[in-house]
C-alpha cells in the first residue's frame, strides 16, 4: 500500500511480552529470561548514553551488578540531566493513605489516562514496579515530604481520584535525580561505570546486526572517538525541542535517537506529544524557552477567561458575572483538575475565540484569589511559595495580588524509539529506557508519571532484560578498523565538515525558531489534514534552505556551540517532518494528538479503534518512510470513550 | 535598553583572556539576562564573529549549569536567583554590566565563560552518596523521619551543584557545596552507617581539587540561589572533627 507520504510495510509483534495473567507477566519474564554468572557479566560492557532518571538509574545499577559500563552525557556534569526540572511528583501504588489505591488501579488510571494508545503488559508492570522505586529512592535518602509522624505524604496529582503522588517540595526530580546521580558516582568510584560528560554521541555503530558501539564527540577538543561494547542502551530524552520553544532545556535534542532511527531502529508515534496547560506565556521574540508552572497549582487555582473578547481591563476589575470560568463550566466534575491534554485544548479554544488575556492574548488566569481567601495567604505560600516566586521573577507581576497569567507549551513527547518488551528496539543491542521510549504512555502522559516510568526502565526492567541479550557476549571484539565503525565514522567526519565548510548567512536558531513555529502551528495543539499537507511542504522547503545558507562560525577542534546546535536542528528537521507524516496518516484524535476533523458534537477527542488500535513504528526511509502496525489488544481495560465531565 | 556589555573572551584553558567591551540596543526588560547574550551571539555570528560560549541548559533555575560572574556577583544583583532567571528589569537603559566567569582555582576556564566544575563530581565520588544497592531497600515506611529532620534535609539537598558559593568565596573553598550533601545525608536514619567515612573521603577529595579553607566570610551563603545558609559548613566541621578524632 501506498499513499502520498508514506509505504506501509509489514506489521510488527512485540514478541518477548509473556502471555497468561497480567499480573504474572513480569515475574514470568524474569524468570524466562537468560541470566548472566556474575563472573562473566565483568566480561560485558555495555555503553548507556545520557544520565537522567533513567540512564544514571541504568548505569548505576548495571555497575553494581558487575558490568563494564561507560556512560555519556552531553552536560557538564551528570547531574544537570534535564529530569532534574521535573517539579511535581512520582507515582506509586502504596496505598498508604487506604484510599482505594493498587496495583491494578494505577494500571487502570494509566491506560485509561494514555487513551488507549499504549501496552497493558508494559503499563502493568510500571505499576507493579512503582512501589519499589519509593522504597529505593528513600533507601538513598531521597528527603521526600513527610507528615509529621514521619511517614511519608502524598497527594492527589493530574486528576487522579486517589493520592498516591509522593513529592519532594515543588522539586521531586532534582532529588530523584540526584538520588540515581549519587548511586552513579558511586559506581564511578567503585570503577565499574566509566563517566564521560561533555561529550555528545553522534552516530551508532551497527556490526553484523547488531548495535555494538557509538561515535562520540568531546565537546571541548572536539575530538572524535569510538565507544565499542556488547550492548548500547540510549537514554536520551525526548524531543520536544523541535517546536524551539518548549519546557525542555535548551540542550535537549534528538540526535541519539534520530541517528539510530537512521541506521534501522523503529520510530514509535512520533505525534504524540504533550501539550503542558500550565506554563508562563512568551513574552517577546527573544523568548528562548518556557517555562512550566507545576501542574499541582490547579488544586487550588481557578481558570478563567473574560466573557467579552478583548476585554483588557485589570483582572480585578473585571466583576465575577463577567468571567468564564471556562474548565468548571465545560468539565463539572473534573472542573480545573481534568488531563493535561484536555486543559490544554480548552485553553486554546477559548484564546482563539478572543478571549485570551496578556501579550498578543495568548493566555488565560489562573486565579488564586479563593484560595487565599478559603485558606489565608499563608497556607497558599506554604504550598505554593517558591512557584508563585518564580512566576514573579519570570513575568514581574505578583501572582498574590493578580492571577497568573498561564499558557500551554510542550512539555513531553510520548512517543519515541519503538521497543519491546524488554525495551530491546528491532536492532539487536540497542535498548531504549525513559522518555526516548514510547510504550508506557500511550498517547498521553498522567501527570507524575514522567518520574516512575525513568526509574522504573533503569532501575529493575532494563538491569533484569538485558541480560537475556548480553547472555549470549561477549561478542566477537570489534577493533576501529572494521567498516561500520570507518563507515559510522566518515559520516560524523563528513557533516561536521560539511557545516564549518558551508558559505551561510543565516545562524542556526533563525532556522530552530521557524522550524518551531511552523510545528507548533501545524502540529500542536490541533492538527488537521491541510495544515499537515502544508507543514510538510513548508518544513522540506525550510530544510533545503538550511542546508543552503545556515552558518556555523569557528572550529571543529574546540568548544562549539554552533557547530553543537547545527547537528541537533538538521536532525529536528527530518524528525519534525516524520511528526508531521504520522499526525496526518492517523486520521482519529487520541490523547494529545488532536485531529480536528476527527471530534464529538461537543468538541471532545474523537478515538476510531477500529481502525486505529496500533502503534504506528515507522522505518527510515527518507522522503518516504515506511509504517510497521502493531496491534493493541486490550484484555483488561476495555476502551472507552474518556469522560471527565 | 542600550547597554554596554565588558565579557571575558579567552579562546580555550591555555589562551591569555581579556575583558571586550560590546555595545547592544534594543533589550526588552522582559528578556532573561542569557536570552540578552543570545540576541548579541546572533549579532554577532552575523558579524561573522565568535559567539561568546556560556554553559546554560534549563534556563529555569535548577540544573546549575549556568555561570555567571555579573557585576562582580555570581549571578548577578538578585538574591535567590540563578544567572538564568534574572530578566533585564533588573537593569535600566544605559547601564555598564561585566560579564566573567566563575574565578576559582579548582575551576580552570574552558572557553569564554564556561568553566570545569569536575570537581564537584570527585567530591561526591568520594562519599556524598548511601550505599544502597537497586533491589536492597526495604519498604518506605519502614523506617520513619521527623518532619523536621526531613524538611531540613531537603533544605540542604535543595544545592544545584551551580558553583556560586566557590566563586564568591575569596579563598575558593567548596566547603559550602560539600556541607550541603554531608548535612542532607547526615540528617537522614539511612545515612548514618557511612556518615564518618563519607565526610572523610569528601574533605580529602575536596582538598586534594584544590578548594581552599574556609574563613566564615559568607559570601558563599549571601551567592547561594537556594539560600543554602553557613549552618550547614557548622554540620560539615562537627562531623568531620568528630570522625577524624576517632580515626586518629
Amino acid at each position: 500500500m501506498s499513499t502520498d507520504f508514506y509505504r506501509e510495510g509489514s506489521p510488527v509483534a512485540d514478541t518477548k511480552a509473556p502471555a497468561g495473567p497480567i499480573a504474572e507477566r513480569w515475574e514470568q519474564r524474569r524468570f524466562s529470561g537468560r541470566l548472566v554468572n556474575p563472573a562473566n557479566r565483568r566480561k560485558l560492557r555495555v555503553i548507556v548514553v545520557g544520565t537522567g532518571l533513567a540512564g544514571a538509574s541504568a548505569a548505576a545499577t548495571l555497575g553494581e551488578l558487575g558490568y563494564r559500563v561507560a556512560n555519556y552525557c552531553f552536560q557538564d556534569s551528570a547531574r544537570r540531566a534535564h529530569s532534574i526540572a521535573a517539579q511535581g511528583g512520582i507515582n506509586a501504588a502504596k496505598n498508604y493513605r487506604n484510599d482505594g489505591d493498587s496495583v491494578h488501579r494505577l494500571f487502570y488510571d494509566t491506560v485509561k489516562g494514555g487513551d488507549f494508545r499504549s501496552r497493558e503488559s508494559n503499563v502493568h508492570r510500571l505499576a507493579e514496579v512503582s512501589t519499589e522505586i519509593i522504597d529505593q529512592c528513600v533507601a538513598q535518602g531521597v528527603p521526600f515530604a513527610r507528615e509529621y509522624g514521619g511517614l511519608l505524604d502524598n497527594r492527589s496529582f493530574g486528576g487522579a481520584q486517589v493520592s498516591r503522588t509522593f513529592y519532594a517540595r515543588g522539586q521531586t526530580g532534582q532529588q530523584l535525580l540526584l538520588g540515581a546521580y549519587q548511586a552513579l558516582q558511586r559506581q564511578v568510584a567503585a570503577g565499574t561505570v566509566d563517566l564521560h560528560t561533555r561529550h555528545e554521541m553522534l552516530e551508532l555503530v551497527i556490526a553484523d546486526g547488531k548495535a555494538r558501539g557509538i561515535i562520540v564527540r568531546d565537546l571541548v577538543t572536539g575530538e572524535i572517538s569510538t565507544e565499542l561494547a556488547d550492548a548500547v542502551v540510549l537514554a536520551t530524552g525526548g524531543y520536544g525541542n523541535v517546536f524551539f520553544l518548549s519546557t525542555n532545556a535548551k540542550g535537549c535534542n534528538v540526535t541519539a535517537s534520530w541517528r539510530a532511527h537512521r541506521k534501522g531502529a523503529y520510530f514509535a508515534n512520533p505525534c504524540y506529544t504533550q501539550i503542558h496547560p500550565t506554563c508562563i506565556p512568551q513574552s517577546g521574540d527573544h523568548q528562548s524557552k518556557l517555562t512550566l508552572m507545576s501542574e499541582s497549582l490547579r488544586n487550588d487555582g481557578r481558570v478563567w477567561v473574560p466573557k467579552e473578547r478583548g476585554d483588557d481591563r485589570h483582572p480585578a476589575d473585571i466583576p465575577e458575572d463577567e468571567r468564564d470560568y471556562y474548565l468548571e463550566r465545560r468539565y463539572p466534575a473534573f472542573g480545573n483538575l481534568v488531563p493535561r491534554d484536555i486543559a490544554s485544548r480548552a485553553a486554546k479554544i477559548v484564546c482563539d475565540e478572543g478571549h485570551g488575556v496578556g501579550p498578543g492574548g495568548l493566555g488565560v488566569y489562573l486565579d488564586f484569589a479563593d484560595a487565599i481567601g478559603r485558606l489565608g495567604k499563608q497556607a497558599v505560600e506554604a504550598k505554593y511559595g517558591n512557584l508563585f516566586d518564580m512566576y514573579e521573577r519570570i513575568t514581574g507581576e505578583n501572582p498574590y495580588e493578580r492571577p497568573m497569567r498561564i499558557y500551554p507549551a510542550v512539555h513531553y513527547t510520548m512517543g519515541g524509539l519503538w521497543v519491546d518488551y524488554d525495551l530491546s528496539s528491532n536492532i539487536p543491542g540497542l535498548f531504549v529506557t525513559g522518555e526516548a521510549n514510547f510504550s508506557d504512555h500511550g498517547a498521553n502522559r498522567l501527570g507524575a508519571s514522567a518520574l516512575m516510568q525513568g526509574l522504573s526502565d533503569g532501575y529493575f526492567v532494563l538491569p533484569n532484560t538485558i541480560s537475556d541479550y548480553l547472555a549470549d557476549g561477549p561478542f566477537e571484539a570489534l577493533d576501529e578498523g572494521h567498516e561500520a565503525v570507518v563507515a559510522a565514522r566518515k559520516e560524523v567526519d563528513d557533516r561536521i565538515a560539511f557545516f564549518l565548510g558551508n558559505d551561510g548567512d543565516r545562524t542556526v536558531d533563525s532556522f530552530h525558531r521557524e522550524l518551531g513555529k511552523i510545528m507548533w502551528e501545524y502540529c500542536g495543539m490541533e492538527r488537521t489534514e491541510e495544515g499537515l499537507h502544508k507543514a510538510i511542504g513548508l518544513i522540506r522547503d525550510l530544510k533545503a534552505e538550511f542546508y543552503k545558507r545556515v552558518k556555523v562560525t569557528g572550529k571543529a577542534e574546540e568548544l562549539n556551540q554552533q557547530l553543537e546546535k547545527a547537528g541537533r536542528v538538521a536532525d529536528f528537521f527530518e524528525l519534525g517532518e516524520l511528526m508531521c507524516i504520522d499526525a496526518l496518516h492517523r486520521t482519529e484524535s487520541c490523547g494529545g494528538h488532536f485531529r480536528a476533523e476527527s471530534q464529538t458534537e461537543d468538541g471532545e477527542a474523537k478515538r476510531d479503534d477500529e481502525n486505529f488500535s496500533y502503534v504506528a513504528a515507522w522505518e527510515f526511509g527518507g522522503d518516504e518512510p515506511i509504517l510497521h502496525k502493531e496491534a493493541l489488544e486490550f484484555e483488561y481495560v476495555h476502551p472507552t470513550q474518556r469522560s471527565y465531565k | 535598553m542600550k547597554l554596554s556589555l565588558r565579557i571575558w573572551r579567552q579562546s580555550d584553558a591555555a589562551a591569555k583572556g581579556k575583558m571586550v567591551s560590546y555595545e547592544i540596543d534594543e533589550v526588552s526588560e522582559d528578556a532573561s539576562f542569557l536570552e540578552m547574550l543570545d540576541v548579541l551571539n546572533e549579532r554577532l555570528i552575523s558579524e561573522g564573529q565568535d559567539p561568546v560560549a556560556f554553559d546554560h541548559d534549563c534556563r529555569e533555575g535548577i540544573c546549575g549549569a549556568c555561570s555567571l560572574v555579573i557585576d562582580g556577583q555570581p549571578h548577578g544583583p538578585q538574591a535567590a536567583t540563578t544567572t538564568c532567571q534574572l530578566h533585564m528589569r533588573k537593569f535600566k537603559d544605559g547601564d555598564s554590566i561585566d560579564i566573567e566567569p566563575w574565578r576559582a582555582g579548582a575551576f580552570p576556564v574552558v572557553k569564554d565563560l564556561v568553566v570545569d566544575r569536575g570537581a564537584f563530581d570527585r567530591i561526591i565520588q568520594a562519599g556524598g552518596y548511601i550505599s544502597a544497592p537497586t533491589g536492597t531497600a526495604p519498604d518506605a515506611h519502614a523506617v520513619p523521619i521527623p518532619k523536621q529532620d526531613a524538611d531540613a534535609a531537603f533544605s540542604a539537598a535543595a544545592c544545584i551543584g551551580c558553583g556560586a558559593c566557590v566563586a564568591a568565596c575569596p579563598n575558593g573553598s567548596g566547603m559550602l557545596f560539600m556541607g550541603a550533601k554531608v548535612t542532607h545525608l547526615a540528617l537522614t536514619p539511612q545515612g548514618q552507617p557511612e556518615r564518618a567515612t563519607r565526610v572523610l573521603g569528601m574533605v580529602a577529595a575536596h582538598d586534594e581539587a584544590g578548594f581552599g579553607g574556609c574563613t566564615n566570610t559568607g559570601e558563599c551563603a549571601a551567592a547561594c540561589p537556594k539560600e543554602i545558609g553557613l549552618d550547614v559548613i557548622a554540620q560539615l566541621n562537627r562531623d568531620f572533627r568528630k570522625a577524624a578524632v576517632r580515626a586518629a
